[in-house]
């Protein structure tokens, strides 16, 4: 057999198992997804009732005696930066590091807090100063690790270190599109619209209001969290989708070229032999 | 037959229980706190506790480590940082949370510290009460 076909025959088989690979990771991302979506739609309910209930309290307190509430001149701005810890899933990753590039432009300090070693690892490559890094977030994202977050940029805030809080995170579009978007969780803006019923707090409504107001920037947490997942894996799945595709592609012209030279091989072949039988006559 | 009202508890995580209910008893921020249907409107703190649910088939305990309570008209809902049901608790993890909480307090340093090995020496002890009185009930 000649060397050429050898070595495509190989080339073939290279595919075949890369192709297979990518056809799995397909797989298995297909099912994270939409257990990431199964979480986001069961903390639903309670992202639903902590943000009506902090709309109505919020109307009757002294919200304005809140510091996480309290807008102040910005000087240093923190970001929460929500990435994956792993690659090979498109321009996912790269996505929201481009967004908040574009936040970066307008100058101004900046810390970070890096959630996901893609983010943290491009920070560092940068020379950005990471102020905290969360890495090993996992596949199912947990409400205390939002909590964890929440605690830290609460307190870079109360103690004057940044002035603002921003998060950037790809929302969930669909498994083909995750929208990069950047929010300002510090200062907190209340949910807008005054209630239409009229409650008692205990013991007070700013008493209320102080408790209620970091609970609900970590459900704002948990829900960005929860989202980059299923972008995450949604942008995963495409990914891997469109490598098996390509390596489907692959295969087929290769083996196409195979053919061609297995049949221009043979044709030679015969080709000597009927020189080689005309010649004796 | 008592007057019912909706009561639903709902965790960050995920929604506990969505049941009809006659009376529900909790620490709120203020002290223990006892809802009956047609309660005025509240919303308040919730103090790590049990939650006992009375209904007309009986009670439920759940242990409640913290969040809010919002009354309006006949709908409750729980918000807690977490609702575990007896069985879900695990007794050896409680009693080892619990002792180094008490630990923790006993070489008091920084504040934060101590504001924290508060809330789990609580929230142990909300556990620990609560398998506590499901043992007595159920003999």
């Amino acid at each position: 057999m000649p060397q050429g076909l050898r070595d495509i025959r190989r080339r073939i088989r290279s595919v075949e198992s890369t192709r297979k690979i990518t056809q799995a990771m397909k797989m298995v991302a297909a099912a994270k997804l939409r257990r990431a979506q199964e979480s986001a739609e069961a903390a639903r309910p309670y992202a639903e009732r902590i943000e009506d209930a902090l709309r109505s309290v919020a109307a009757d307190a002294s919200a304005s005696r809140m510091p996480l509430l309290r807008a102040r001149p910005v000087k240093r701005v923190g970001y929460v930066v929500v990435t994956g810890d792993r690659g090979l899933s498109g321009p996912y990753n790269a996505n929201v590091l481009r967004r908040m590039q574009q936040e970066l432009q307008d100058g101004g300090e900046a810390v970070f807090f890096a959630v996901g070693r893609k983010g943290r690892d491009y920070l560092r490559r940068r020379g950005h100063e990471v102020a905290k890094e969360y890495i090993g977030i996992g596949d199912y994202p947990r409400y205390h690790q939002a909590q964890a977050i929440g605690e830290d940029i609460v307190a870079a805030f109360e103690s004057g270190e940044v002035d603002e809080v921003r998060l950037v995170y790809a929302q969930f579009v669909t498994a083909m599109t995750q929208h990069p978007d950047v929010q300002v969780v510090l200062p907190l803006r209340p949910p807008e619209g005054k209630s239409a019923r009229q409650y008692i707090y205990e013991p007070d409504a700013d008493a209320v209001l102080e408790t209620l107001v970091p609970h609900y920037l970590y459900a704002l947490l948990y829900r960005a969290l929860l989202e980059a997942k299923a972008s995450e894996w949604g942008a995963r799945m495409t990914a891997m989708d469109s490598a098996t595709r390509n390596s489907e592609e692959l295969i087929r012209g290769l083996v196409l070229r195979l053919n061609r030279l297995r049949q221009a091989a043979i044709t030679n072949e015969i080709a000597e032999i009927v020189g080689g039988a005309n010649a004796l006559q | 037959m008592a007057a019912t009202f909706a009561l639903s508890v709902v965790t960050p995580e995920r929604e506990v229980l969505s049941t009809g209910a006659e009376m529900i008893i909790l620490r709120g921020a203020d002290g223990d706190l006892g809802v009956l249907a047609r309660h005025i409107p509240l919303v308040t703190a919730i103090k790590p506790s049990v939650l006992v649910i009375k209904r007309e088939e009986g009670e439920q305990r759940l242990a409640l480590t913290g969040g809010f309570l919002e009354v309006r008209g006949d709908v409750v809902t729980v918000l807690a940082r977490s609702a575990e049901r007896p069985e879900e608790i695990d007794r050896q993890r409680a009693e080892e949370a619990k002792r180094r909480a008490e630990d923790r307090l006993q070489q008091h340093d920084s504040d934060v510290d101590l504001e924290r090995a508060k809330g789990a020496l609580q929230r142990a002890l909300v556990r620990l009460q609560l398998l506590e009185q499901e043992t007595h009930s159920a003999v």
